[in-house]
């Protein structure tokens, strides 16, 4: 489907944002599986963004607080806290995998 | 296509006969069927659910397939994983490596086995008497994965 002539909605649509999703366990705890977050200055690698996530406090403070078992991934690939994201990624939180 | 994410039940002699149909070379099939269990950790368990992440477990999964084909000498590999809501005795994940011999299909239908258990994006849910709890992935497992990070052979 084209969307190109779909109202793209007031300007603040445009600023420099990120996908979040979560999955799972964390899924349930953070009581979403999907947001769009504009990325706020210097924010612009996994560990910075877990922290900016984190600084909300409450669940967000205790599920991603350090030591936490939480996987990452950067545009489904696997990421380390170094691992660098800028707008248009797709990042995913979640817990150790258990499938097979 | 090598690898397939579906709420369906497979029949995994069907798969095995058409990834080795009409492939002479083939002298080796090596599978491995994981099940629903009843029990988990102790607890009863009635029923699971499968959670996964769209795309992003295809990719993990053909990239371990890719890794198991660099490798073993082996012919081809095929993965089947289930999704959804899946009850003890039902079947959750198939794995099939066809090569020459047995030797390397055996060791990269394992590889497959634990590099999917410890990297692709799926979780387990159970439900026990106590309620609903989410598996807890296992030491185990990593450690099972870690092996073939030694040099092979």
């Amino acid at each position: 489907m084209d969307d190109s002539d779909l109202y793209q909605g007031p300007a603040v649509e445009q600023e420099p944002a990120v996908r979040v999703l979560y999955f799972a366990r964390l899924k349930e705890a953070l009581g979403r599986d999907l947001e769009r977050l504009p990325l706020p200055p210097g924010v612009d690698t996994v560990a910075a963004l877990r922290a900016h996530l984190q600084a909300r406090g409450g669940v967000w403070a205790s599920e991603l607080a350090p030591g936490k078992p939480v996987r990452v991934a950067v545009n489904q690939d696997i990421a380390s806290g170094e691992t660098h994201i800028r707008a248009g990624d797709e990042v995913a939180f979640f817990p150790p995998v258990t499938g097979g | 296509m090598p690898v397939r994410v579906q709420a369906e039940d497979f029949d995994a002699g069907a798969e095995i006969e058409a990834l080795r149909r009409g492939d002479p070379a083939i002298g080796a099939v090596a599978s491995f069927i994981g099940l629903v269990r009843d029990v988990s950790d102790g607890a009863r368990v009635s029923e699971m659910t499968l959670e996964h992440y769209p795309g992003m477990t295809e990719r993990a999964l053909e990239q371990i397939v890719a890794q198991a084909q660099s490798r073993w000498d082996i012919i081809d590999v095929l993965v089947v994983h289930r999704i959804g809501r899946l009850r003890p005795l039902d079947q959750i994940v198939l794995v099939v490596v066809t090569g020459a011999h047995r030797g390397e299909a055996f060791a990269a239908c394992e590889f497959v086995m634990d590099y999917l258990k410890t990297q692709a994006p799926f979780w387990k849910k159970e439900q026990t008497p106590a309620g609903a709890r989410w598996v807890e992935a296992r030491a185990a497992d990593d450690r099972a994965a870690d092996r073939w990070s030694e040099p092979k052979r």
